[in-house]
Order: structure tokens, then C-alpha cells, then sequence
């Protein structure tokens, strides 16, 4: 019987394993556990509480003060210093201090701390990200991070998968992230729970990285455990660019062909035009023709989903030469220091800030409703991060619209939920 | 063990920023978390909980993000058990890590806000003594009993690492 990519990573690091099942529980070995701002206290209050003296690999830790950071109050300061403090003692070589910081899913693929075949997990839910690479990452809780920088091991039951197979070209502003917004809105908030979510078929051939990440984030809106996609050349490139270049190409990141999936859904994208997610759920998905009447006031482009340096290229590529409208606050929060400077030297900052935008440090800031940009009463929003339920970005009586950076950038320039192709 | 309380009612795909928005996650003490538990979408929820009372939901319980002050905050307001037609896997996890007793029965609808139950958690049976009707649970997997036994992960990898 054949395995799939997301069963023969699994295997390979379940040393004590001749095969695997789905169903099956496994004792599995970590390449990477990662935890935040909001999720190391806990996990660190755990460890200590364990007794235990020293974590099981200084440098299989990874440390990411993102979501309330910079400090934006008191409390979070003393979080955040918590995992200062502790990586300080620990003598952690992944700690990252504002600075080097930037958001976590964006930032660990740009350095090379995840890559192809690796097995992550981290207490941020949105660590099903490095599927992208080919990787099997996904979310857990703080005492789950917790025990495994005590073993360097993490217990899993191994996933069945669902295989997606996207058919067609792309149409021009039409982006990954419509893709998974598509999917979403197809097989609902549960749709894969508990499942490997497989991104497959000759458009995701054509994806760029960015693209491909910011499908792979959002698999834990449909309930999946991950999202994956085969590394191929596009990746290796991605891949070859980072310090860890020397990752290997191992033959078995490749599903078989006579792997067994529970489900296969297969869509035509060739009509597709870009999807925007009502409030209050991810899956409350429409296309953007159908929305022109919603005017906003906000717009956010940023996060781990799209905050990337070719999310930012086709912000500007809609703002450039034109003005916001003067009732919508448009935030941009570029992920990473890297792609900061990188947007710095294409002109895109300059692009920005000229049609009225402002631009943020790095930071998860208002995506989950934290500092820089909460909604206020009655207030709507359009944004290119990944949740949008009750209250997320501020007032519980506020509402969140999810969509691409290119629609978002037009809504901004419009009032209203807008289509790139109607101000460009 | 016998865990006997009132049913508080919660719909499908109730996500963590429900039980505990982000703004309060500058904390980790089950009181304070408590506090807040699901206001956003029920504010009185927790003036209301009496220690020992139960939630009751439907698909999807614990969407969202991973964070475990969510369970934390259910246990801290008092909540001894949340029921529900299924879980998000993060929230399951988490809340077998923490010892918050969870329970999967496809008859949640036939619960009423308010209606007394009793639990056995080892034999997985819900009696509602307000409308005298019994339901039984989807047992654990024998992994997660292992789990649940041991008191938790952390205990569970103690002993682990001493065998």
C-alpha cells in the first residue's frame, strides 16, 4: 500500500516504526517546537512546574515574541520577558527579540529554521503554515509544547488526508489566498477536521511560495490538523535561499500514487474571481462582485497569511499613484524584518505611505485584535488575515471581511469592497 | 467520578476567541481567565456558571486558535465538564493535557439550557435528571484514556521518562 507525503514524514521520524496507519497513535520526534508571546508563559510555567532542569536541544526551540509586541502594555511586556528571561537561562538559540522579530510563520521558513520533510509543531494554531514546504507542521497547546522541549518528542495521531486537485489558470488578480478561501467556503470550518489537508493539481504547480504558505495557513480554518503541498523546484529555489541550504532532496517527499486519501475534491479555478469571507467564519465565503455595497473602515494587509514580500508587491501594484479614501485607515504590516527592507528597496514603502496608508513594524497586531488597528463599535473591516469570528479585531459589535491583499487594496482605495480590476 | 451540575447551552463552531478573547491573554491564572470566559458572546456566562455546571454544545467545539488559556478559562470559571457533538483538535488536545473532562454524544439537542445533569465519566454516561433520559458518550482512545489516567500529559511523560 502506498503512503502519502504527510504519512511517509511521519514515518520518518518514528524511528521504532516499520510502517504507519492513519488512526494510529505515534510517539513522534521533533525537528522544531515553536511558542509566542501568548503561548510560551504558559508552556514555560509548565516546564518549570515539571521540575525539569534543561530543554532537550537548545537550538530545536524556536522563540517568537509577535502577537502583542512591540510591548503594548504592561502585561504583555512581562510576557514577553518571560521568554527573554527563559531563553536567556536556557541559552535557546532561536530567540528572537524585536529587532530580528518578525511573525512567526514568516519569519522561521525566511531564515531556513523549517524546511522540506522537517517535523514542526508549535503553540500557535497557524503552525500548519510550512506545509508549504513540504513540511508536517501543525498547532498544539502550550502543555504540549511544553513536554516536548522536555523529550524532543510530541505524540500524533496520524492523520488520513484529503486530497485537493486544482485544475486551470488563474485568473489576473486571483491569488492562493482565494484558493483556500474557495476551499474554506466549499467544505466549511470542519470540513478536514482532524486531517491532512494535500494541495495538489497543475495551478498549485504554478504557485508562487507566498502563495503556497498562505494556503497552507489557513488549513486550520477548515478544522485541519495541516495543510501540505509537494516541494518541487519552486520550493527548492525558496528553500535554496535560506542558511539551511543544505537540506537534501529526499525521494520520499512525494505521495504515492496509490495512496489511499479519505476524500478527493477537484476544482476548476478557471472562472474563479477572488473570494472574500463574510463575517463571522472563514467558510462564510463569496465572491467579491457580490459585495461591492460593503464599505469599510479599515484595511489591514499583513499577518502570517499575507503579510509577504509578493503580498505587499501587489498591494502597490493596485495603490500605486492613487489615494485611499479618506474614511478608510489602511494598515500595512509587512512580516518580517527582511521583507520590510525589501519592500523599502523595491519603493514599495514609498508607494504606501504616498496613497495614505500607514505601515507598521512587524507585529500580529490587530489580526487578533491586539494593538494597531482595533475596531471600534459598528466598525467594518477588510483584511488579509485568516479569522474573522466575533470580535476578533476589537468591538464584539465589529466585522470582519477576509480577503487577498489585491482586494483589500482596492476596498481601501474605494470605501467599499472593491475588485483590483476596478481602480486599476 | 460523578460530575453534577446545570447545562449551559452553546451553538456549532464555537471558536476560542468565544471562550476567551485575545485581549485577556495577558494572563495565565484560571481566576482571572475565568472571569471573561465566553464574554463576548454570552456576557452574563459567567456571573451565571455555579461551580460543578456544564457546557453543552454542538459541532466543531474550540475552533481557532490553539491557545490553551481556553480551556484553562472554562475550567477557572468553574465549568467541570463541556459536552459536545465534536471537537477542534487543538481544544482536545489541550484540554486532556490540563484535566478538563470533555465528552463527545451525538444528542446534544435533546439538552435544554438549564436541565440538571449527572455524569460517570468512566462509564461515559450523561443521565439528565431533568428530562430523565440517558445518553452515552463515544469512549476515549485507548492512547487518550492513558492520558486521561495518568492525570494529564505532564504526568503522563513523568512517567514515561521513569520506565
Amino acid at each position: 500500500m502506498g503512503y502519502t507525503i504527510t504519512e511517509k514524514i511521519l514515518l520518518a521520524h518514528t524511528p521504532d516504526k516499520k510502517e504507519i496507519h492513519p488512526g494510529e497513535f505515534i510517539w513522534a520526534k521533533i525537528d522544531l517546537a515553536l511558542a509566542n508571546d501568548i503561548t510560551a508563559p504558559l508552556a514555560i510555567e509548565e516546564f518549570k512546574r515539571s521540575g525539569a532542569k534543561r530543554v532537550f536541544d537548545i537550538k530545536k526551540i524556536a522563540l517568537v515574541p509577535d502577537h502583542f509586541t512591540p510591548a503594548k502594555d504592561l502585561r504583555s511586556a512581562n510576557q514577553a520577558k518571560m521568554l527573554a528571561d527563559f531563553a536567556s537561562v536556557q541559552a535557546l538559540k532561536n530567540y528572537f527579540e524585536i529587532g530580528q522579530m518578525g511573525v512567526e510563520h514568516a519569519l522561521l521558513p525566511e531564515i531556513g529554521l523549517v524546511g522540506p520533510g522537517d517535523l514542526i509543531v508549535g503553540a500557535d494554531s497557524h503552525t500548519c503554515t510550512y506545509g508549504a514546504l513540504g513540511a508536517f507542521s501543525t498547532g498544539m497547546g502550550s502543555t504540549d509544547i511544553a513536554s516536548s522541549w522536555i523529550t524532543g518528542h510530541v505524540w500524533l495521531k496520524v492523520p488520513q488526508s484529503i486530497k485537493f486537485i486544482y485544475k486551470g489558470n488563474l485568473k489576473k488578480w486571483v491569488s492562493g489566498k482565494d484558493l483556500i478561501l474557495y476551499t474554506i467556503g466549499d467544505i466549511g470550518v470542519d470540513g478536514a477536521l482532524y486531517k491532512a489537508m494535500e494541495f495538489t493539481g497543475p495551478a498549485i504547480k504554478k504557485l508562487g511560495m507566498d502563495d503556497r504558505f498562505s494556503m497552507c495557513n489557513m488549513a486550520i480554518e477548515a478544522g485541519g490538523k495541516s495543510g501540505i503541498i509537494e516541494p518541487d523546484e519552486i520550493t527548492w529555489k525558496y528553500v535554496a535561499k535560506s542558511k539551511k541550504a543544505k537540506v537534501k532532496r529526499q525521494k520520499y517527499l512525494k505521495s504515492d500514487k496509490d495512496a489511499k486519501y479519505s476524500e478527493i475534491k477537484e476544482y476548476d479555478i478557471s472562472k474563479m474571481e477572488p473570494q472574500v469571507a463574510c463575517p463571522h467564519l472563514p467558510s462564510n465565503v463569496k465572491p467579491v462582485s457580490q459585495l461591492k455595497s460593503v464599505n469599510v473602515d479599515q484595511a489591514i494587509i499583513g499577518s502570517c497569511t499575507n503579510g509577504r514580500i509578493s503580498d505587499l508587491r501587489v498591494a502597490a501594484k493596485v495603490l500605486k499613484g492613487k489615494k485611499v479614501n479618506r474614511d478608510v485607515r489602511t494598515i500595512i504590516i509587512p512580516a518580517t524584518q527582511a521583507i520590510m527592507k525589501q519592500a523599502v528597496k523595491e519603493g514599495l514603502i514609498e508607494i504606501f505611505v504616498n496613497s495614505g496608508c500607514i505601515v507598521s513594524t512587524p507585529s500580529c497586531g490587530p489580526c487578533l485584535g491586539g494593538h494597531c488597528g482595533i475596531l471600534a463599535d459598528n466598525e467594518i473591516a477588510i483584511a488579509t488575515t485568516n479569522r474573522n469570528f466575533i470580535g476578533r479585531m476589537g468591538s464584539p459589535k465589529s466585522f470582519v471581511y477576509l480577503s487577498s491583499p489585491a482586494v483589500a487594496a482596492a476596498t481601501a482605495i474605494k470605501g467599499r469592497i472593491a475588485h483590483p480590476e476596478e481602480v486599476v | 467520578m460523578i460530575l453534577k451540575g446545570r447545562a449551559h447551552k452553546f451553538g456549532d463552531d464555537i471558536n476560542t476567541d468565544d471562550i476567551i478573547a485575545a485581549k485577556y491573554l495577558v494572563s495565565t491564572d484560571p481566576v482571572e481567565l475565568g472571569k471573561k470566559c465566553m464574554e463576548t458572546i454570552a456576557p452574563d456566562f459567567a456571573k451565571n456558571v455555579k461551580i460543578g455546571d456544564i457546557i453543552v454544545a454542538g459541532k466543531n467545539f474550540g475552533c481557532g486558535s490553539s491557545r490553551e488559556h481556553a480551556p484553562v478559562a472554562i475550567k477557572g470559571v468553574g465549568i467541570s465538564c463541556v459536552i459536545a457533538k465534536s471537537f477542534a483538535r487543538i481544544f482536545y488536545r489541550n484540554s486532556i493535557n490540563i484535566g478538563l473532562p470533555i465528552l463527545e454524544i451525538a444528542d446534544c439537542d435533546r439538552i435544554k439550557a438549564g436541565d440538571e445533569l449527572e455524569i460517570n465519566l468512566v462509564k461515559g454516561e450523561i443521565k439528565n435528571l431533568t428530562q430523565n433520559e440517558i445518553y452515552k458518550s463515544e469512549s476515549f482512545p485507548g492512547f487518550m484514556q492513558e492520558l486521561v489516567n495518568a492525570g494529564g500529559l505532564m504526568n503522563w511523560v513523568k512517567n514515561k521518562k521513569l520506565k
